[in-house]
Formats: C-alpha cells, sequence, structure tokens
C-alpha cells in the first residue's frame, strides 16, 4: 500500500494543480467581471461574460461556423482515408509497413511546415498560379489562398492520419472472406463495399471521423494563416477576444461553451473505444 | 475497371495529396530565387540565410531543451499513472484520476492553454511562483499533454503484458522493486520510448499552448514559424522544412536498418 502511494501520490499533485485547478480557475475568471486593471479582471459571481456571448449572434456564428468546417474537414479526411485504409490493408506485410511509415512520416515533420507548404503552393506568387499561367489556363493569379476551400484542404491535410488509422486496423480485422463470398454471389466491387466493408468498417469510421472533428472544431492557426479574414471560427474568436481585446472572462466562457459542445462527441468516441 | 485498380489509384492519389507539398517545399529549398516555390537554378543560400537567422536558430535551440524536458518528465508521470491505471484496481478516485490525465487527450488546444495560462497568473499572484512566464511554463504544460500520451502507450504495454514473471521473481525472494527494475521495466522500455518520442514531438509541434503560456523571453521555433508565416513566406521556410524532413526522414532510415539488423540476429 505504501508502494502504491509513493507511485500515486505525485501523479495526483500534479494532476490536482495543472488539470484540475486551471479548469476550476476557468470557470472563475468566465464569471468575473472585465476590469482594466492587471489582470483584466474582478472577481464576482457575474454572468455577463456567457450574457455576452447569448446576446451577440457573433458569437453563436463563430461556434456554428467551426462545428460546420469540422464536419466538413472529417468528411473530406474519410472520404481520402477510406481507399488509402482499403489499400495499405490489403498490401503485403513488408509494403504496409512502408506504407505506413509513409502515411505517418509527415505527422513527424511539424505541422506548421506543411502549412507553410500549402501557403507556397496557393498564394499568388505561388506554385500552382505559377503552373496555371505558365500554361496559359489564365492571365491573372487566381485567388486561391485565404479562401474557405485553401482552409479546408489544409485541415483535411493535417488531420488526413488520424481518419486513416482506425480506419485500417478495423480493415485489417475484417475477414477477407466476406468479401469473396459477396464476389461469388454476384456482387460488383461497389456492390460488395456498400453491404459488406461499409456496415463492418462504419464503427471505425465514426471513431475516425470523431477524432478529426474534435480537434477540428477547436482549430486556430490553419483558418488564422489559410482562411479568408471573415472565417471567424470559435478558436480564432477567443484568441481575439484574450490576445486583442484582453476580455478573459469572455473569453474564458468562450472556451467553456466550446468544452460543453465537445462534450457530446467526446463521450460518443469514447464509448466507441470501449468496445471490444 | 476492377476494384483493386481503382482503390491503388486512389490510394496514389491520397499519398500524392500528402507528399507533393512536402516534397515541394523540400525541393524549392535548394532554389536560388528570391520567391518561394520559384526555380532560379541551385543554391545552397537559403540555408545559409537560416544558419546565420539566430532568432531561429535560438527559438529552435530553445524548443529542443523544452521538448527534451518535457519528454522526460511526460515519462515520469505518464509511466506512474499507467502503471496505476493498469496495475491497482479499482484504488479510490480512479474514474477521476483517468478522467484527469486524459483530459488534455480530447481538450482543443485554446482551451487548455487559456486554462493553464490562467492557472500561471493565479498561481504567480497568489504564491510569487512561476515569476513570469516563459520556458519553464512552456515546458510545464508540455510535459502535461505529454503525460496524457505516455499514460496511455504505458498502459496498453502493462495490460498486455503477463503479469505472471513478475510475480515469479517475486516467489524467489525478490523485492517488489528489483522484481520491477529486472523484470518489468525491460517489458515496457519500448512503450516508455514511444511515449518519449511521442510527447517530444508533441512539444516541438505545438504553436497555440506555448503562446498562451510563454511569455517575452520564451519564444518556441513554431512561434518563431507562425510569426513568419503570418508575415509572408520566405525561402528560410523551405530551408528549414528541408532540414526536419531529411533530418527526421535519415533518423527514422537509420531506426529501421538498426531493427533489421538487431531482428537478423
Amino acid at each position: 500500500m505504501k508502494g502504491r502511494l509513493a507511485v500515486l501520490l505525485p501523479v495526483w499533485a500534479w494532476l490536482l494543480v495543472f488539470v484540475a485547478a486551471p479548469a476550476a480557475i476557468l470557470l472563475a475568471i468566465a464569471l468575473a467581471e472585465a476590469d482594466s486593471g492587471v489582470p483584466p479582471f474582478r472577481l464576482a459571481w457575474s454572468l455577463t461574460g456567457f450574457a455576452t456571448l447569448a446576446e451577440d449572434r457573433y458569437y453563436l456564428d463563430a461556434v456554428l461556423t467551426a462545428l460546420r468546417i469540422a464536419a466538413m474537414t472529417a468528411t473530406g479526411c474519410l472520404l481520402i482515408a477510406y481507399p488509402m485504409a482499403m489499400g495499405i490493408a490489403r498490401a503485403a506485410p513488408g509494403r504496409r509497413m512502408l506504407l505506413l511509415a509513409l502515411l505517418m512520416l509527415p505527422f513527424w515533420t511539424g505541422f506548421l511546415l506543411r502549412v507553410g507548404a500549402w501557403i507556397g503552393l496557393l498564394r499568388d506568387q505561388g506554385w500552382i498560379n505559377g503552373m496555371l499561367m505558365a500554361l496559359g489556363i489564365t492571365e491573372a493569379p487566381l485567388p486561391l489562398l485565404y479562401s474557405e476551400g485553401a482552409m479546408l484542404v489544409g485541415m483535411v491535410h493535417s488531420y488526413l492520419p488520424f481518419a486513416v488509422l482506425p480506419l485500417f486496423a478495423a480493415l485489417l480485422r475484417l475477414d477477407p472472406t466476406l468479401g469473396e463470398a459477396a464476389a461469388d454471389l454476384g456482387a460488383g466491387p461497389a456492390t460488395a463495399f456498400v453491404t459488406v466493408t461499409l456496415p463492418v468498417t462504419a464503427p471505425a469510421a465514426a471513431a475516425g471521423f470523431l477524432l478529426v472533428f474534435i480537434p477540428a472544431a477547436g482549430e486556430f492557426v490553419i483558418p488564422e494563416l489559410m482562411g479568408p479574414p471573415e472565417a471567424q471560427l470559435v478558436g480564432r474568436v477567443l484568441w481575439q477576444e484574450f490576445f486583442q481585446n484582453h476580455d478573459w472572462p469572455v473569453a474564458a466562457a468562450l472556451a467553456l461553451a466550446l468544452l460543453l459542445l465537445l462534450l457530446v462527441p467526446i463521450r460518443l468516441f469514447q464509448r466507441l473505444e470501449a468496445r471490444p | 475497371m476492377t476494384r483493386g485498380r481503382f482503390v491503388t489509384l486512389a490510394m496514389a492519389a491520397g499519398f500524392a495529396f500528402l507528399w507533393l507539398p512536402i516534397l515541394l517545399l523540400v525541393g524549392y529549398a535548394f532554389s536560388a530565387d528570391r520567391i518561394p516555390f520559384q526555380w532560379g537554378g541551385f543554391s545552397l543560400r537559403w540555408f545559409a540565410a537560416l544558419a546565420a537567422d539566430d532568432r531561429v536558430i535560438e527559438a529552435a535551440s530553445l524548443s529542443l531543451r523544452i521538448a527534451t524536458g518535457a519528454a522526460s518528465l511526460a515519462v515520469l508521470l505518464g509511466g506512474a499513472a499507467g502503471w496505476g491505471l493498469a496495475r491497482y484496481g479499482r484504488f479510490r478516485g480512479r474514474a477521476l484520476f483517468g478522467a484527469l490525465i486524459g483530459a488534455p487527450l480530447v481538450l482543443p488546444e485554446v482551451v487548455t492553454g487559456l486554462s493553464l495560462l490562467l492557472l500561471f497568473v493565479a498561481l504567480e499572484s497568489v504564491t510569487g511562483w512561476p515569476a513570469g512566464r516563459g520556458a519553464l511554463t512552456v515546458l510545464l504544460a508540455h510535459a502535461t499533454l505529454g503525460a496524457a500520451f505516455v499514460a496511455v502507450v504505458v498502459q496498453a504495454r502493462l495490460t498486455e503484458t503477463d503479469r505472471s514473471l513478475e510475480e515469479a521473481a517475486m516467489d524467489l525472494g525478490a523485492t517488489p522493486f528489483i522484481a520491477f527494475r529486472t523484470i518489468t521495466l525491460p517489458l515496457i522500455a519500448p512503450a516508455l520510448a514511444a511515449g518519449w518520442l511521442l510527447a517530444f514531438t508533441l512539444s516541438l509541434d505545438d504553436v497555440v499552448i506555448a503562446s498562451f503560456v510563454s511569455g517575452p523571453a520564451g519564444t518556441t521555433l513554431p512561434m518563431a514559424l507562425f510569426a513568419m508565416l503570418r508575415l509572408g513566406l520566405t525561402p528560410e521556410v523551405n530551408a528549414l522544412g528541408a532540414v526536419v524532413v531529411i533530418g527526421v526522414g535519415s533518423v527514422l532510415i537509420l531506426a529501421a536498418l538498426l531493427l533489421r539488423r538487431s531482428d537478423s540476429r
């Protein structure tokens, strides 16, 4: 018992200070009143922060935009991830390792560098516009960067491996004779996919969707660097309230609102993970 | 078209989407042109410019030190947490313990960053520590984040290892500590190493949490890179990308070769 205490006590202490206390402080500051002092709030039991969120349409729009963009990102990831996971799962074991390494290597090379690469491809003097103009397809550069499309491409690129891995794991467990049986019974490739592969891998697809959706809903960096100025996602608005407007209570209230909204997908994901 | 051909083609397209931007980023690092992603003949001038950029070099060295410290702390904390979750059964407060250690896995980065900054501000105003924010506060935040990942990896590894080896050692008179050191530690060493590497990478890649909890004296490499990308792309970003991709790639190839050699023995 003494040994147990020695192992768990330091971790408990750490978690109470660095995880539980910040959550409590976040709540306290969401209930505080904005003030011009340093730090810029006065502790109180005030609902001003939350009232601001409820009254101003701007914040609701920011949350809705973030949820829409996160859902589009996760859907895009799944569409690209399905054939990738199927291809990797059916490759010979040696080749499979190589393909998995190719899938994970971009993750190890830094996500800001990949965003930088997309900026270099998409901006007005970028690589794609250079190619289009050299081929005579367009005379003036197309405004590709700082658009919703650019932002989505950047986000799908960043989160793609998270959608592939659960699908790949499910497809490895899938009995290959099921597909053969479907083919023997006269199902074409598309029918076999829809009637066999899709239902069997649906829980993994849902897990992959949530694995992308949850972090994407709070994304700040890619909308800031690649999105249009009017794409005010909740992560970006929170950042601005905190760093530019110095309105800590509103930023904290927004963080709690985002957290509450994500509780449902988070619980859903944990239930999917806990399945046998 | 048969199903196999379609899947292979679509998979190849997926990999091209994943890799083309990275390969172009690296390739154009060797271009002399001032405009990034334009070919102006072979040159190493942007690597020289990068090496002479003190801000980037300082930020990189700070980031490496923070990542090393945070990953090591994360392995201690996450290792102990994973051990407790896998071996101590239903200890008191287990549900809360599991929720707290796993929270950073699911919290949006902006929420983690904001709440940790508010904690550091509150701690400083009450206790005077930490005095100001910078490398130390980033390290503490990254250790908390990394510990969540290490705990998952270690717990998974411990649940699948055989406890009877440990029990046999203790039956033969080994103290719990000696049984741990000689039996369990070697068994979970790969998980600890993988967890360390994961925590190290997460720390090196994080810009959001670091931006919240850092101060004027603590500009990490991702923070510097974020500022560069905000102002507009320069070929130095290409050079940095080439250094990172070629560096990480060669370490991984080396590791794969070493693994293969030790396997064939």
